[in-house]
């Protein structure tokens, strides 16, 4: 079952660059919450604070604070700790290129010394069922390489790879972007079936998309968050003109 | 400022919905003049105006559609156009308005001229007044403009009923008077009408500026209070409160 | 009248582009040919010279002495494949192991600049300097010639190859692949072995056998460290054969009989370069796909 998100002040530097400015919001838990806006804005940024990915880069700085469920991230717990509650899917699909189908699900479990066999038959079964790729694979888990896939199936496969940890979170980071309209379709298909069993946040450039999957939708400029609302509310009748302005395309 | 051929698009919607505004108001006053100084020729030039006004429907439907499919609109750009959709539909039956108005003065010619207990031409005036006020509103995007033809409308209904009572009793005790009546019961009525649908214009006005949805707030106020009474909270405060 | 003459001009330029493309074709293929000429006519040149002298002898026997007909160069062989194993077993690790550091863990820190600092200057030195240095790091202390000291020196010549192309094919592994296993909640140093050196094991293995082929033949470093045996000998703290050592030995001699075996022994000695690379190429490249984590 998914988990609640908190974020109270959270600010964010890269060097000297204060890329976060003063964020606080609340992310429903088992729901879709989508973040828009336009390039540079600082959404991206904001996903991976959310999973201390941000610390891959030794200049990135955090303030602020993020609960996770009843977990304060920043203070009691470690980064590979929590991402293994958060798990994250990436912009272009990135399966481990010298693994099989079936390595490749099982490797979150593999790399951190989970080895019964049987059990792990059967996450991979399951997973591969939750992201709507066990049937086109379930033949050729163990002789077909992950990079062999077509894009909308590869991206399916890190999905799977990312369930098969059981995080409470999923953050999707322009997850459809790199996918023709049929996989993204696919992709849009699979966040409405898995938001009952997590809690999902998805960063994404496709308006049209946030309004087709995400209860809640926030409108990221410059560093802020100037709007978090229905996705209903955003998109027919938003309250701030910035939001407005952004959505009909006057600007970004 | 980005996507300018679309935010051409919709001016140039607003431009020809304005044009088609124009006809109907037009229509209206052709219609009413026709019946003060019953000429035919201004008849003629009524149904040519309706022609115009149904043609002009079409198109501009056809330009909402387009931009609907094409452009994704959002928020207020979405609501514009759904507004002009709708402020489409009622112009037309503006000028089937002006048109029966048209036809009945038609029939009048060919009978006696008698006075009736009506004033038309007030009642004329004031509906043709709301059109002209909610068009302007329009124009504008003035919302509060809009809610003044609202308020308009009910002393419009009140004069079509009072009509109503007098031109049913002329009918009721001067018989041989009862195809004049009848005649004027149907302007009445249609002016009326027009009244009915500049108050929705004015209804679509507000959608589009102020994203609210305000039709029927009479009998919304109604279906609102009942389960109040019912349940024993104060209805008097729920019902004012939807108005 | 301006349309012809632009015409013209076009065809003209495409048919000047027609003949370049065939001129830097034709010299394309003429370089190509120039490179493997020479390695094809060494080969040639070895069998013609060195095969009539292969025979079951050559690789059972060890040399018999001069003026006897016959004899082998068994204990050579069986003598470089000791000191190169036993220089993998130095150089391999050592080297992988330093690129490992050099690509994840040091990055930008002074200690990783002075290591490849150190790599590279290392390549530099000249075999028979780093033959004297074991001479004088392992012989002298130990007071005699030993394989353990030429498998050393030759261990210490593959460690700064293998270092470097370890550290350029983690580099080349993207970012995205580091990431994905970081998100899963693997911690970073398992990270790194499991998925980055994983995901370049292939260019690292390549890595270690351009070092392992750069050995396999050297000389000079042996003279003064293995120094070569006529008669059998595995233990490592005494002298032993090696082929290029033995070729050396033979080529230099009056005997035509040795110089026959020198001929065969480098004949040999290529050949078994090329099997053992073909060998750990197949089966790495069958390895990888299945291979469990």
């Amino acid at each position: 079952m998914g988990v609640g998100i908190e974020v109270n002040n959270l600010n964010a530097w890269y060097g000297s660059n204060h890329t976060l400015q003063d964020i606080t919001l609340n992310i429903p838990a088992n729901h879709a919450t989508a973040l828009i806006g336009p390039s540079g804005c600082g959404k991206s940024t904001f996903v991976r604070c959310l999973n201390r990915m941000h610390e891959t880069n030794p200049i990135a700085r955090v303030t602020g604070t993020v609960r996770i469920g009843d977990l304060d991230i920043y203070e009691g717990t470690t980064p590979v700790e929590i991402r293994r509650r958060v798990g994250m899917v990436f912009q272009r699909p990135n399966p481990f290129p010298t693994m099989s189908i079936y390595d490749n699900v099982a490797a979150g479990l593999k790399l951190n010394g989970y080895n019964n066999r049987r059990a792990l038959d059967e996450i991979v079964e399951k997973s591969l069922k939750n992201s709507a790729l066990w049937d086109e694979v379930k033949d050729e888990l163990k002789k077909k390489s992950g990079a062999s896939l077509s894009g909308g199936q590869q991206q399916r496969l890190c999905i799977a790879r990312a369930l098969a940890v059981d995080p409470e979170v999923l953050l999707m980071d322009e997850p459809a972007s790199a996918l023709d309209p049929v996989s993204t379709s696919k992709i849009e298909d699979l966040i409405f079936q898995l938001k009952s069993q997590y809690t999902i946040v998805i960063v994404t450039h496709n308006m049209q998309q946030a309004a087709r999957v995400a209860e809640k939708t926030g409108f990221f400029l410059n560093g802020r968050m100037v709007e978090f609302d229905s996705t209903h509310k955003i998109f027919t009748n938003p309250s701030d003109k910035r939001t407005e302005d952004y959505i009909t395309g006057r600007f970004g | 400022m980005t996507r300018i051929r679309f935010q051409q698009s919709l001016e140039d919607l607003k431009e020809n919905l304005l044009v088609m505004a124009g006809l109907a108001e037009q229509a209206i006053q052709r219609a009413i003049e026709a019946y003060r100084v019953r000429d035919l020729s201004i008849c003629d030039l009524v149904n040519r105006s309706e022609i115009a006004i149904n043609r002009m429907e079409r198109d501009i439907d056809q330009s909402a559609l387009d931009l609907l499919a094409m452009e994704q609109p959002m928020a207020i750009d979405l609501r514009f156009i759904l507004s002009v959709i709708k402020i489409n539909a009622d112009l037309e039956r503006v000028g089937d308005a002006a048109k029966s108005i048209s036809d009945r003065v038609r029939l009048m010619q060919q009978m006696a001229a008698v006075d009736l207990p009506v004033d038309i031409p007030r009642l004329a005036s004031m509906a043709a007044d709301m059109v002209r006020k909610s068009l302007q509103a329009f124009i504008e995007a003035d919302a509060e403009l809009a809610r003044g033809v609202l308020s308009m409308d009910d002393a419009v209904d009140q004069m079509n009923r009072s009509a109503f009572k007098a031109l049913t009793k002329v009918m009721e005790e001067q018989s041989h008077l009862a195809p004049q009546a009848l005649n004027a019961l149907m302007i009445c009525r249609s002016l009326e009408r027009v009244g009915d649908h500049a108050t929705n214009i004015a209804e679509d006005v507000i959608f589009w500026v102020q994203g609210a949805d305000v039709r029927h707030y009479k009998s919304v106020a109604k279906t609102a209070a009942a389960p109040s009474t019912e349940t024993n909270t104060t209805p008097a405060g729920t019902a004012s409160a939807q108005n | 009248m301006n349309g012809a003459r632009v015409q013209t001009e076009f065809q003209f330029r495409a048919r000047l582009r027609g003949l370049t493309n065939g001129a830097a074709t034709f010299l394309a293929v003429l370089s190509t040919i120039l490179v493997i000429l020479p390695l094809v006519a060494i080969f040639v040149y070895l069998i013609i010279k060195g095969a009539r002298s292969l025979n079951l002898d050559f690789f059972t026997q060890i040399p018999k002495p001069v003026g006897e007909a016959g004899g082998g160069m068994a204990n050579a062989i069986v003598g470089s494949v000791t000191l190169l194993a036993l220089a993998s077993l130095l150089g391999v690790p050592i080297g992988i192991g330093g690129g490992i550091y050099l690509a994840e863990f040091g990055r930008g820190s002074r200690l990783a600049t002075a290591i490849r600092f150190t790599a590279d200057v290392l390549n530099g030195v000249p075999s028979i300097v780093m033959g004297l240095a074991a001479y004088a790091l392992i012989v002298t202390p130990q007071g005699h010639f030993s394989a353990l000291s030429g498998g050393v020196a030759l261990g210490i010549m593959m460690i700064p190859t293998i270092c470097r192309t370890t550290e350029e094919m983690l580099l080349m592994v993207p970012h995205a692949v580091r990431e994905a296993a970081l998100g899963l909640g693997v911690p970073n140093w398992r990270s790194v072995l499991s998925i980055t050196v994983r995901t370049a094991s292939a260019g690292i293995i390549t890595g270690c056998m351009l070092a392992f082929a750069r050995v396999a033949g050297e000389t000079a470093p042996l003279i003064f460290t293995a120094l070569g045996n006529q008669y059998w000998s595995t233990s490592l703290n005494e002298p032993i054969a090696a082929l290029p050592l033995q070729i050396y030995v033979y080529a230099l001699s009056p005997y035509d009989d040795w110089h026959r075996l020198a001929w065969a022994g480098s004949l040999v000695l290529i050949v078994l370069i090329v099997l053992a690379v073909s060998l750990v190429r197949y089966v790495t490249s069958r390895g990888v796909l299945k291979g469990a984590s």
